[in-house]
C-alpha cells in the first residue's frame, strides 16, 4: 500500500457519493430526447480506465451499492453491473493501455451499454413481466447515445480529482517521455542524444 | 510476484460478485420489514438533508437544461394541444349540461360530498430525486412519516395520479409511480357505460398504461378520459379515491380489444417533468356514499 492509498481511497468514496447525489437530485430529472443521462457508468469506468481493474471494481460495487440503496432499488443488481463495467474498463487500461484521447468516447459508450443492456436482462431474470419493445430498444440506445457525448467531460473530471492521489506509474512516466520528448520537456530528443552518426552504422 | 497479483484481483473480483449476488438474493426475497429494507430506510434517512440541499442548490441547474429541453418540443406540443383545445371545448360544453343537472339530482337525494381531493388532507411535497432507469419509476420526495404520511398513501401530480408511497423515512418519501412494474389501480373509463379494469404500465415505456381486463365489446374511443375505480367490496376496498384522473384512451384498437381485453392509455401527467406532488395522507376519508331512498 502505497502513501497515496488513503487519499485515492477518500477521493473515490467522495465521488461515488457526490455522482450519485446528483445524478439523482438534477441529472436525472433532465430528459433529454425523452431520456436522462446516467453519469454513474461513466465514473466508474473513468475510474477503471485511470486506476485499474481491481479499483476499478470496488468502485462499481461500491457505486452500484450507493444507488441501490439511494434510491431504494433491488440491492446488489447495479452493483452486479458496475462490478463488470469497472473491471473490464480496468483491463483495458491494464493490457491495452490505450493513449488515444478518444477512448474514454468509446468506453463511455460500451459502459452505458452494457449498463442499460444488463439491467434490462437482470429484470427479465427476475421475473419483471415486460414486452421486449422497440421503444425499450430506442431509449437505451438515446441514453447511450447522450452519455456518448458526455463521456469526455466527465472523464476529464474525474481524471482532474483522482490524479494527484495516484500513485507514479512507470507507464505514464514513459509515456510522458516520449511525448514530451524526455524527461524535462525543456530538453529535444536531438540534445538528450547527441549527434545521430551517419553512413548507416558501417 | 505476478501470479500473485493476479490471485489476488481475482479473489477480490469473485468476493465482490458473491456478495452482490447475495445481497440480490436475500433481498429479493425479503419482506418490506426485513433488516435489509430497514437498513436501507435508515441509509435514506441519513442521505435525506443532502438530497434535499442538493436539490435546492441544483435547480437553476435543472431548470436552464429542463427550459432547453422544453424549448425543443414547444412546436410539436403547442400543434398538439391546439387540437386537443378544440376537443375539449366541445366536451366542456357537454360536461356543463351534465353537472348541472348532476347538482340538481345530488341536491334531491343528499349525496355526500366528501370525495373531493380536499378531504383526503392532502400534504404538498417537492420532488428531490428521481430514478434514471426506465426500470424502477420511482421519485424522491421532501415529505415523509413526521407530515402524516404513510404507506401506500396515493400521491397526486400534475393534476392526475401519479402513483402511491411505497417508502416512508422521517422527512422523505419513496412515491412508486404509475409506469412502475409493480404497479397496479382499478380504473374506469369515462364512457357511456363506465367500462372499468385494472390499469397497468407498458414496462419500459414511460408514455403508456395498458387498461386490462376490459370487456370484449366495450365501445371505447380515442381521447376518452380514464379515472380511479375506487371500488368498495365488503372489507376490501381500494387504496385509490375514485374519480381522480389518470389518463385518457390513446389506442383503442379493436383487435387488442377483443382479444386481449385492453386499451392503451397515456398518462395525463408528464411523468418525467412533474417538481412537485400532493400525497392524500387520508386516502379512505369520504367513503360513506348516500343511498338512494
Amino acid at each position: 500500500m502505497s502513501a497515496n492509498t488513503p487519499r485515492l481511497i477518500l477521493r473515490l468514496a467522495l465521488l461515488a457519493l457526490i455522482t450519485v447525489v446528483i445524478q439523482e437530485t438534477a441529472v436525472s430529472q433532465v430528459s433529454i430526447f425523452g431520456v436522462s443521462a446516467d453519469l454513474t457508468p461513466l465514473v466508474v469506468m473513468s475510474v477503471g480506465l485511470l486506476t485499474g481493474s481491481l479499483p476499478g471494481a470496488i468502485m462499481g460495487f461500491a457505486t452500484g451499492l450507493l444507488v441501490d440503496t439511494v434510491l431504494v432499488q433491488t440491492l446488489g443488481v447495479t452493483s452486479l453491473l458496475y462490478i463488470a463495467i469497472g473491471y473490464w474498463s480496468g483491463r483495458l487500461r491494464e493490457l491495452r493501455d490505450p493513449a488515444h484521447g478518444l477512448v474514454p468516447l468509446a468506453a463511455g459508450a460500451a459502459a452505458t451499454a452494457v449498463a442499460g443492456i444488463g439491467m434490462t436482462l437482470i429484470q427479465f431474470l427476475l421475473g419483471v413481466d415486460a414486452p421486449v419493445s422497440f421503444l425499450l430498444v430506442q431509449q437505451i440506445f438515446i441514453t447511450v447515445l447522450v452519455n456518448t457525448l458526455i463521456a469526455l467531460p466527465v472523464f476529464a473530471l474525474v481524471r482532474r480529482i483522482i490524479t494527484p492521489a495516484l500513485p507514479d506509474d512507470p507507464r505514464r512516466r514513459r509515456r510522458r517521455a516520449y511525448t514530451t520528448g524526455g524527461l524535462s520537456p525543456l530538453q529535444s530528443p536531438s540534445q538528450r542524444l547527441g549527434q545521430i552518426p551517419r553512413g548507416g552504422g558501417q | 510476484m505476478h501470479d500473485k497479483q493476479v490471485r489476488r484481483r481475482r479473489a477480490v473480483l469473485a468476493l465482490l460478485v458473491g456478495v452482490s449476488l447475495i445481497l440480490l438474493t436475500a433481498y429479493f426475497g425479503e419482506s418490506q420489514n426485513s433488516p435489509l429494507h430497514s437498513v436501507q430506510r435508515g441509509i435514506v434517512a441519513v442521505l435525506s438533508p443532502v438530497q434535499t440541499g442538493a436539490s435546492k442548490v441544483l435547480s437553476p441547474v435543472r431548470d436552464i437544461a429542463n427550459w432547453a429541453s422544453d424549448t425543443l418540443r414547444a412546436k410539436s406540443q403547442r400543434d398538439q394541444l391546439q387540437k386537443e383545445v378544440d376537443t375539449y371545448r366541445a366536451q366542456a360544453d357537454l360536461y356543463r349540461t351534465k353537472a348541472l343537472q348532476y347538482g340538481q339530482l345530488s341536491a334531491e337525494i343528499k349525496l355526500d360530498q366528501s370525495i373531493g381531493a380536499d378531504n383526503y388532507d392532502p400534504v404538498a411535497a417537492d420532488v428531490i430525486g428521481r430514478d434514471p432507469t426506465l426500470w424502477y419509476q420511482q421519485v424522491t420526495v421532501d415529505k415523509g412519516s413526521n407530515d402524516g404520511v404513510a404507506l401506500n398513501d396515493p400521491v397526486i401530480g400534475d393534476g392526475a395520479l401519479v402513483g402511491k408511497v411505497t417508502t416512508v423515512a422521517g422527512s422523505v418519501s419513496i412515491v412508486t409511480l404509475i409506469t412502475d412494474h409493480s404497479f397496479a389501480v382499478a380504473a374506469q373509463i369515462l364512457d357511456s357505460s363506465g367500462d372499468t379494469g385494472v390499469l397497468v404500465p407498458a414496462v419500459g415505456n414511460p408514455n403508456a398504461l395498458l387498461l386490462q381486463d376490459l370487456p370484449g365489446h366495450a365501445a371505447i374511443t380515442v381521447g376518452e378520459q380514464v379515472v380511479t375505480a375506487g371500488f368498495k367490496q365488503g372489507p376490501l376496498q381500494s387504496l385509490y379515491p375514485a374519480g381522480i384522473p389518470i389518463g385518457q384512451v390513446s389506442n383503442a384498437d379493436q383487435n387488442q380489444l377483443l382479444n386481449n381485453n385492453q386499451v392503451e392509455v397515456a398518462p395525463a401527467a408528464d411523468l418525467r417533468h412533474f417538481d412537485s406532488v400532493q400525497i392524500l395522507t387520508k386516502p379512505f376519508a369520504g367513503t360513506e356514499r348516500a343511498q338512494v331512498p
